[in-house]
């Protein structure tokens, strides 16, 4: 079974990174953008076919690893 | 004393601060590398130094922070130990769940590497007694991720607790927050868990220990722990 974990931080948390690439665009003329954040995609091969053991599973990767939960959130998206 | 100074792959500053505590300290300095589950027995002062380990992959000091050694370093802590974690190494621990907070991306974007002011918060912890409140050190810095931040309450917590050890400052000892090399919430450089035995900064005490290269401000620190241990 493939997943994909997404982590972002916070939205309290400043992104001097998404405000930097957000400054890029503007400079390159690609208009309409409002504002970017920067976040970190994992793709996840996952042993067997069942859905709630592997979003099991995943959520204690993000807990003991995969995000920092002082700053970032996770979302988790099963491929159908 | 006997210190132990753990190596993960990717650290780059164990040789310095095993030659500070050698020098200055003049601890029994053994190097542990990170695949190990226990310190040497006698051990004293944890230090996890500077450098990139696991290259910074995923978060700085978040793989290290997972580490087998890590268990042992906690435990050591527990008992009421000294760990001492120097740029790299404070990553580690805010990663490892040891000290709050976490350190993020410079405000500026840029690696700094350069001399700062530090003022010394308290000289009443195992790591600044040779130190005096308030003194302003001159120690460098060199990091792209050390952008102290954490939640309000915990920073409530850390400056009613007394927990703050060194902030970035003018020479005169003023904190000016926007002055400072990466943006750190009210200043903060450095920082104590909540018995003091464990300590996180991001500039390099060792760096500043002989005056062949420069200041020596650096010497306090090391002196502070070898008075700590020989008193304790």
């Amino acid at each position: 079974m493939k997943a994909r974990v997404i982590v972002t931080l916070k939205s309290a948390v400043l992104d001097p990174q998404g405000k930097a690439i957000e400054g890029a665009l503007r400079s390159l003329g690609v208009a309409g953008v409002q504002s970017v954040r920067q976040g970190k995609v994992f793709d996840v091969e996952l042993a067997g076919n069942d859905r709630d053991a592997a979003e099991g599973v995943l959520k204690d990767a993000c807990d003991k690893l995969l995000a920092n939960t002082v700053i970032e959130t996770y979302r988790i998206e099963f491929a159908e | 004393m006997k210190a132990a100074v753990i190596l993960f792959p990717g650290t780059n500053r164990e040789r310095d601060a095993e030659r500070a505590l050698t020098l200055v300290s003049r601890a029994r300095v053994s190097t542990v590398w990170h695949a190990e589950t226990e310190l040497p027995a006698g051990t004293d002062l944890v230090l996890l130094g500077g450098g990139f380990s696991y290259g910074d992959y995923l978060r700085c000091g978040a793989i290290a922070a997972r580490a087998n050694i890590m268990g042992a370093v906690r435990a050591h802590a527990d008992k009421g130990g000294l760990v001492l974690g120097i740029c790299n190494g404070f990553q580690i621990l805010c990663e490892a769940g040891m000290l709050p907070g976490v350190l993020v991306r410079n405000a500026k974007l840029r690696f700094v590497c350069r001399e700062v002011n530090l003022r010394v918060e308290r000289a009443d912890t195992p790591f600044t007694k040779a130190y005096r409140k308030g003194e302003v050190l001159k120690i460098p810095v060199a990091h792209g991720e050390g952008n102290y931040t954490a939640d309000e309450e915990t920073i409530r917590r850390l400056e009613s607790e007394g927990r703050v050890a060194f902030r970035y400052a003018r020479p005169d000892g003023e904190i000016d927050e926007t002055d400072g090399p990466n943006g750190a919430i009210n200043g903060i450089a450095g920082i104590y868990s909540e018995k003091h035995n464990i300590l996180g900064m991001m500039p390099h005490p060792e760096n500043y220990i002989e005056p062949e290269i420069g200041p020596t401000d650096g010497r306090g620190l090391f002196e502070s722990l070898a008075a700590a241990l020989k008193a304790a």
